[in-house]
């Protein structure tokens, strides 16, 4: 197996903090787009051209944001782009005839907004600040987006949030350690935490910066300041018919592997989740066949070294046939991946 | 001046005499030649100089340098050119100096802009010098939250006038 290189993208004048990969691209013939979010306050698209199978920068949306750009997220049809700014605000962006147009400015946080996120059905999106709140939006027709829950829960910046991806329950995570889960149990917009999942369940011990869910759904790995990736499982998805929630547990712990902080996870319907940490390198793990019993349940399937530079901020798989992954980095460049066997 | 400085009367030690620094240990063991060929200039400039300058950084509540008030010594600063890797380690002149995260941010600013961009940095309070020192130390190493704050007018403001002494 090797990672190898396929492009390497310049374009943002600062480091690229994110990137999402739309994910109503890359079948039926249509091109792979994903965008990208930079400390340059602006947003790249990027469109790959089926002949060469190579990427360009097809626009950049700019002057909206007055600070840092930290997270974008396109809706499930891939029709809406959602980013997060160190501004307070976050932006939602439509694409018309090929010209991205700011059609909704969302205000409410008090200070820089970390990431954003929308849930599977496309009808509401999550925000998440320094301001330690989730906010949860519900899309209204005409582009009008309300804020139905201000979550409280958390005693420091919220890093990340991630929406499961069949159900609508929430996943936070924070300088505070945590990890915390969110539900709507009486379907009246009454938003709760159902579980936090921190040091005393096997959690993280240090700022947790993302997790991301298998194709199934039933499981989650986190990564973290304190070095460690962690594995989390769930025997039922989601709100079992009586109404209880089925709690989130931890599974494994993958340590020794990082020297330094992991800030990006992401796992591909392939079962592969790779991570991007501060040591410039990026790593895949695949589940461990022939694990003892006991032993950890995933193992280093490869390790790019200098894969960047400079810190590697965010890792993804693309939507589309082939293994591909993308990587942003403190370098100011994106590159784009394809795992060989 | 009855304000509220955090340490209204810090005591002032003697700046040291600047010499040249000897190269780092990894320059004088028996592969000199073979290091040598391995780091670019920038490289040894970089370490003969900038231990020098960080010293020269302003306190950010008094007209001293943080080596005059001791918050940086010589042994605070560590380098180790083979991992590319830089390590500082400071002692707020009080327990409870307020101004210890904006020391650390002056610090790391200081070394954003002097270092080659792969060189990894760690800054930390040294350990029992200051009553919230985990605190401090997760702050500071934060790169989101340094980001944050650098794109705060005041804060970079504060964090220009402390370095301005350093850069000479």
């Amino acid at each position: 197996m090797e990672l190898k290189e396929i492009q390497r993208l310049e374009g943002h004048t600062d480091r690229v903090w994110s990137l999402d990969w739309n994910p109503a691209t890359g079948h039926a013939g249509i091109p792979l787009v994903f965008a990208s979010c930079s400390g340059d306050k602006t947003v790249r698209i990027w469109e790959q051209n089926l002949s060469s199978g190579l990427w360009a920068c097809k626009a950049v949306l700019e002057e909206t944001h007055t600070r840092t750009v930290r997270s974008c997220a396109w809706s499930p049809s891939g029709k809406l782009l959602a980013t997060g700014s160190f501004d307070a605000t976050t932006a939602i962006w439509e694409n018309v005839g090929g010209d991205f147009e700011c059609v909704s400015t969302l205000e409410g946080h008090e200070n820089e907004v970390k990431s954003v996120c929308w849930n599977a059905s496309g009808t509401l999106l999550a925000t998440c600040s320094r301001d330690k709140s989730v906010w949860i939006w519900e899309v209204l027709p005409g582009n009008e987006f309300e804020c139905v829950s201000v979550l409280q829960g958390h005693a420091q910046d919220v890093k990340m949030v991630k929406w499961h991806p069949t159900e609508d329950i929430l996943f936070s995570c924070s300088y505070d350690n945590n990890i915390k889960v969110w539900a709507d149990e009486g379907d009246s917009d009454d938003w709760q935490c159902v579980q936090t999942l921190g040091e005393p369940n096997n959690g993280h011990t240090s700022t947790v910066w993302a997790l991301s869910f298998n194709a199934s759904g039933d499981k989650m790995v986190s990564c973290s300041d304190d070095l460690t990736v962690k594995v989390w499982g769930t025997e039922n998805i989601g709100i079992q018919s009586g109404g209880g929630f089925a709690p989130w547990r931890h599974l494994c712990t993958l340590t020794g592997y990082h020297d330094r902080t992991i800030f990006s996870v992401h796992w591909s319907r392939e079962g592969i989740f790779a991570s991007g940490a501060a040591d410039d390198a990026i790593r895949l793990f695949v589940d461990d066949n022939e694990s003892q019993v006991g032993g950890p349940l995933y193992k280093l399937l490869l390790k790019k070294e200098k894969a960047h530079d400079m810190d590697v901020n965010f890792v993804q798989w693309s939507p589309g046939e082939k293994p591909v992954l993308a990587s942003a980095s403190d370098d100011g460049t994106i590159k784009v991946w394809e795992l060989i066997s | 001046m009855v304000s509220g400085l955090i340490n209204a009367n810090p005591i002032i030690y003697e700046k040291k005499e600047r010499r040249t620094r000897t190269a780092p240990t990894a320059l004088q063991d028996d592969n000199y030649l073979e290091n040598k060929r391995n780091l670019d200039n920038y490289n040894c400039n970089i370490f003969l100089t900038f231990s020098h300058h960080i010293r020269d950084i302003k306190d950010p509540e008094h007209p001293y340098s943080l080596e005059e008030l001791k918050v940086i010594t010589e042994e605070a600063v560590e380098v180790d050119d083979q991992r590319n890797y830089v390590r500082i380690t400071f002692t707020p002149t009080v327990e409870h100096c307020s101004m210890a995260t904006i020391i650390g941010l002056c610090l790391r600013v200081k070394l954003m802009r002097s270092l080659p961009a792969r060189y990894k940095v760690d800054i930390r309070v040294a350990p029992g010098s200051h009553a919230t020192e985990a605190a401090v130390n997760k702050q500071l190493n934060d790169k989101e939250r340094v980001a944050a704050a650098l794109e705060n007018p005041n804060l970079l403001d504060m964090v220009d006038e402390c370095l301005a002494p350093s850069f000479y």
